[in-house]
């Protein structure tokens, strides 16, 4: 067994070698966490402009409306083509620019190489151009705001035949989902060869923390669906800059076949969207119980059971497609059985937390809101996986409040967990411990004011991408409800401030973390804090499993993995 | 980078596992083309052409066998080095790189004779199928043929010996995997 990149000759690179068209996967992994919080932000501000929308229809924005241009705001009042095209926006960036980046990109880059006692990437410049063809992707798809007809505005779905007649801020839209399928499908077969082959001495699969298992299964997701995604989207691309008829009717095109093929990237990107943060979640849940994660096998054969079934479910995204309803059944029944592997992993983060020595850190607080807001996000999934009630259900804000609990209650707050969970091996420095609470409680206050409301409204028959809900007679009672909503994510975006304040004070006067200020057992701990280019001074050879926690007889509470 | 051995905590060698990951994203890209074609076509039934009588079947046969002949060659070529024989790999990889710019070329002519027959891409369904799917292929033949001659430079230099083929056997796992994209696409867009 041999390490092919042991052996780094000490040279000090250049500024723009080492900080901008770095090799070094840490590098690229804060690159990716930059670039996706940056998009965060953007992403947010989008929503909080469709919130005042829904909230005052028709009245002039306060302070900001008078800086948009007359195709987006006349007076400060939203126009109805900004409204499609904020809302496409603001899922694309967020999906496509934020969350899987963030997870994959961010995290996937800085953490598997040290969690597998590797020196690096095995294909370190793949990994840089996996970067360098993300980052201009999200300026491509917001450069249509530059154009007369505005950005692309047929939702993150982009259903033809809207799709492929709409401006040119539709193009411009495909090519920057393009640009970032391709970095992905690049980091997929990074992350896969690098797990498969350049693990430590000792680090047999069944050792591996959860959060490279999770990037692992992610991977195999984002390899396989991926490219379906891009020929769809080349097709779609051909629609509309070559004549062809792929998903026009009136040329033989076939519209409900984009929808298939959207989903069947779509339905698996969920799980690259959930994955990678059940597995942070499983690292950070055990280290502050002080225990082993409870299940460990069970917890990875449950992501390999989730992964598969994700392939296998996208047409419950079509139940009202017009598609055969014997296959909505049969989709209804194959979404249903992802239930199981969920609850296998949710009882096991409660079993592991069971009379576990807590420490109450702000990622572990982060942690734990993740597998509540699951939960809530899981449950109602439940209720869209069966037919009959989707057919209610569906297209209306019950559907937004399940979407944001799994990808904000879940992924978000993941996130924030993984970012103070590993901000001291990336910076050398802790994150400030009560502006992260303050944060936390904040969010998660403000998180279910907004959007467990939303149930109650789409239940009550709201619709979903309406520019004005007064306008409907139906809705007329609901409306001091939207109010609530607008206020509420209003107070979360605010709610972000002591997070960007912690992140920016504690990069530079953070206080010093030792190698391992968590006393956690993984081994990117046994790394020096910032890891060097190269990562480990030797090596590691591993001798046991990543979450023996409190091993009767032992004077500490912890059994780091080399530790023999 | 280029040390010796990359074989890996799995017992592969890691450049050429990134390759063979690489092909699985490939197939999925052209199951999601070929898939919407058969799609397209069973909801077309009554309006498709025969192939035969739009394309020409001969012509594309003997194009078939070209790019057939092409593997054959790059096998050749990398068994030689294997025995140490770096002129045979030349030979090998020179008649590949022919035979591929054979293959681009007669398609490009065949793109030209049925476009002034008036078969276009925006013409029908069909053409939208025809012209997407063979000219994805070929965009993978032009990449190819170019990787191919990057390996022919090389194989000038030091890289290449008995035991050290690595660079051809990546480009050979490609090339293989164009070629037997072809012969679906020839069996699916040309004969039935």
């Amino acid at each position: 067994m041999t390490n092919n990149h042991i052996i780094h000759t000490e040279h000090k690179p250049s500024f723009i070698r080492k900080y901008v068209f770095s090799t070094d996967h840490k590098v690229i992994g804060i690159q990716f966490l930059f670039t996706t919080l940056f998009f965060f932000l953007v992403g947010g501000v989008l929503a909080l402009l469709l919130r005042w929308q829904l909230g005052f229809p028709g009245k002039p924005m306060p302070l900001f409306g008078s800086w948009f241009p007359d195709n987006m705001m006349v007076g400060g009042i939203m126009l109805p083509e900004f409204y499609n095209v904020l809302f496409t926006i603001h899922a694309s960036v967020m999906i496509f620019f934020a969350i899987i980046p963030i997870l994959v990109g961010a995290f996937g880059n800085f953490v598997v190489p040290l969690q597998i006692g590797a020196s690096d990437m095995a294909f370190p410049k793949l990994n840089m151009l996996s970067y360098w063809i993300f980052m201009p992707a999200p300026f491509v798809v917001l450069a249509g705001f530059l154009t007369e007809s505005g950005a692309a505005a047929t939702g993150w779905t982009a259903y033809p035949p809207l799709s492929a007649i709409e401006p040119v801020g539709q193009t411009l839209w495909i090519i920057g989902v393009i640009l970032v399928g391709t970095s992905s499908i690049m980091g997929a077969v990074n992350y896969l060869t690098t797990i498969l082959n350049l693990r430590a001495p000792g680090m047999s699969f069944f050792r591996m923390p959860l959060t490279t298992w999770a990037i692992f299964i992610t991977s195999i997701l984002s390899l396989l669906a991926t490219p379906v995604l891009t020929s769809a989207m080349i097709m779609l691309l051909f629609d509309r800059v070559m004549g062809t008829h792929f998903f026009l009717a009136e040329g033989g095109g076939h519209a409900l076949l984009w929808q298939h093929m959207f989903w069947f990237y779509s339905h698996p990107a969920v799980y690259i969207m959930i994955l990678p943060a059940m597995g942070i979640v499983s690292d950070v849940i055990s280290t502050f119980s002080r225990k082993p994660l409870f299940g460990y096998r069970a917890m990875v054969f449950a992501i390999m059971a989730i992964a598969f079934l994700g392939f296998v479910v996208w047409g419950h995204h079509m139940f009202q497609s017009g598609m055969n309803p014997t296959v909505g059944t049969t989709f209804m029944l194959s979404t249903m059985l992802i239930a199981v592997p969920s609850a296998i992993k949710t009882f096991n983060w409660l079993g592991t937390m069971w009379r576990g020595s807590l420490r109450l850190t702000p990622a572990m607080l982060n942690a734990v809101a993740f597998v509540s807001m699951f939960v809530i996000g899981g449950l109602s999934g439940i209720f869209m996986a069966s037919t009959t009630v989707d057919i209610y259900i569906h297209d209306t804000y019950f559907i937004v409040g399940h979407i944001h609990y799994v990808l904000f209650g879940g992924s978000m707050f993941a996130v924030f967990a993984g970012i103070q969970y590993w901000f001291p091996k990336m910076f050398g420095r802790k994150m400030d411990d009560l502006l992260g609470k303050i944060h936390f409680v904040l969010t998660f206050i403000f998180f279910n004011c907004t959007f467990f409301p939303m149930h109650i409204l789409g239940v009550g028959g709201h619709m979903r991408r309406i520019y004005d809900p007064t306008q409907y007679a139906h809705l007329q009672d609901l409306q001091p409800i939207n109010v609530f909503i607008t206020i509420s994510s209003f107070l979360l975006g605010l709610a972000q401030i002591p997070f960007i304040v912690n992140l920016i004070k504690s990069v530079f006067w953070g206080e010093p973390a030792g190698r391992n200020p968590w006393e956690a057992n993984t081994l990117e701990w046994a790394a020096p804090s910032p890891p060097p280019h190269g990562n480990f001074e030797v090596i590691p050879t591993v001798y046991r499993g990543p979450y023996e926690y409190s091993e009767p007889g032992r004077d500490k509470d912890w059994h780091a993995q080399n530790e023999e | 980078m280029k040390s010796e051995s990359n074989i890996g905590s799995l017992g592969v060698d890691t450049r050429k596992l990134g390759v063979w990951l690489f092909l699985a994203s490939e197939i999925m890209f052209f199951t999601g083309l070929i898939g919407s074609y058969i799609v397209l076509r069973f909801a077309n039934l009554e309006s498709w052409p025969v192939p035969s009588t739009v394309l020409n079947i001969p012509l594309t046969a003997l194009n078939t066998f070209i790019l057939i002949c092409s593997s054959a060659t790059l096998v050749l070529g990398l068994a030689s080095i294997q025995r140490g024989d770096k002129e045979g790999l030349q030979v090998g990889l020179f008649l590949t790189i022919l035979l591929g710019a054979a293959f681009l070329s007669i398609q490009m002519n065949e793109y030209k004779a049925l476009i002034q027959e008036g078969f276009t891409i925006s013409g029908s369904i069909f053409g939208s199928c025809f012209f997407t799917l063979t000219g994805f292929h070929g965009a993978h033949v032009f990449a190819g043929v170019i990787w191919l001659t990057v390996v022919f430079l090389q194989s000038f230099g030091p890289r290449f010996s008995r035991d050290q083929f690595c660079g051809v056997e990546m480009v050979g796992l490609y090339w293989h995997f164009v070629d037997l994209v072809w012969i679906i696409l020839f069996t699916i867009l040309y004969l039935i």
